[in-house]
């Protein structure tokens, strides 16, 4: 079962990091964001689960690891298929 | 005293911290696989600076779960001491010894400079030998030494008085313009209730020898092994 974990740092935490390349963007003339913030993706294929025990694991994985309560909140959807659903270019 | 230096895959300040023991203090050390679990011959064991794993996801978040560093655990509940300075005090925090977390510099940038600390908390076998108010002059070297706690731990922190430096000038005042990474009160360092496991992001270890500029990390190591009694327990005043 293949699960697509999303962990954001969470509201109110400053995103040093989005802010840099926010600033980035504004000198390429990306003028009008009002806010950006990055966030990490974690792709996991779970051997032999049923998409429910499949995210009950992998909550478990962010509890104990891929996400650090303090700072981050985390997101998990069961996905179809991990491959990027559009090419870069 | 007896000393163990934890050495992770990617770890930096072992050798100095093992120079610092075994030819400035005259005191044995060993150093630690990651890998092991064997602590008792020790009376404290060091976690150094560096990039642990790489600091892969964050940093300290792989060696927090390490085998070593989970045997930390019963190593601090038998009253073993526990120094993290730098990459050291990201795993404390994230292996949960401390409370809090380390997050990327406010400036952005990597910080490699001397600063001032001032010294908050003397109950400690780590500082017993130091002045509440003291200034020590020691260098930090890190991208991610931004202390951030939720207010109610920050609040129990204060209360506890388990802060034991903060960036300050040269004259000891707490400013912002002292705070090299945007800590939360420009927290440098931590402690335990037990005042056995300190955390701090400054470099005892880089200040422990006047041809390298300066000594005043020494007096730390000196302060840990005057607390140091005959039945093996650690003396805080």
């Amino acid at each position: 079962m293949k699960v697509r974990v999303l962990v954001r740092l969470k509201p109110g935490i400053m995103d040093v990091q989005g802010a840099a390349v926010k600033r980035a963007l504004a000198g390429l003339g990306f003028s009008e964001l009002n806010d950006l913030r990055v966030g990490k993706v974690i792709d996991v294929d779970v051997a032999g689960a049923t998409p429910q025990e499949a995210r009950t694991r992998v909550g478990e994985m962010c509890r104990q690891l891929l996400a650090n309560p303090i700072l981050e909140d985390y997101t998990i959807d069961t996905v179809d298929d991990l491959a990027p659903r559009e090419a870069g270019r | 005293m007896r000393f163990g230096v934890v050495v992770f895959p990617g770890t930096w300040s072992d050798c100095d911290f093992h120079y610092v023991i075994s030819e400035v203090l005259h005191q044995p050390v060993q150093y630690v696989w990651h890998r092991e679990r064997e602590l008792a011959p020790f009376d404290c064991v060091v976690l150094p600076g560096g990039f642990s794993y790489g600091d892969y996801l964050r940093a300290g978040a792989v060696a927090g779960r390490s085998p070593v560093v989970e045997a930390l655990g019963d190593f601090v509940a038998r009253g073993g001491l526990v120094l993290g300075s730098c990459n050291g005090f990201q795993i404390l925090c994230e292996a949960g010894l401390l409370p809090g977390v380390l997050t990327r510099n406010e400036c952005l940038q990597y910080r490699c400079q001397s600063t001032h600390l001032v010294v908050e908390n003397v109950e400690t076998p780590f500082t017993r030998g130091l002045r509440p108010g003291q200034v020590l002059t020691m260098p930090i070297s890190h991208g991610e030494g931004k202390y951030y706690a939720d207010p109610e731990t920050l609040a129990r922190l204060k209360q506890q008085n388990l802060v034991v430096f903060r960036y300050a000038a040269a004259d000891g005042s707490v400013t912002k313009a002292s705070n090299p990474n945007g800590s939360l009160d420009n927290i440098a360092g931590i402690v335990n209730p037990e005042g056995t496991v300190l955390g701090m992001m400054p470099h005892p270890e880089r200040a422990s020898e006047t041809a390298i500029g300066g000594t005043d990390g020494l007096l730390m190591f000196q302060s840990l092994l005057g607390s140091l009694v005959e039945d093996g327990s650690f003396l805080k005043r």
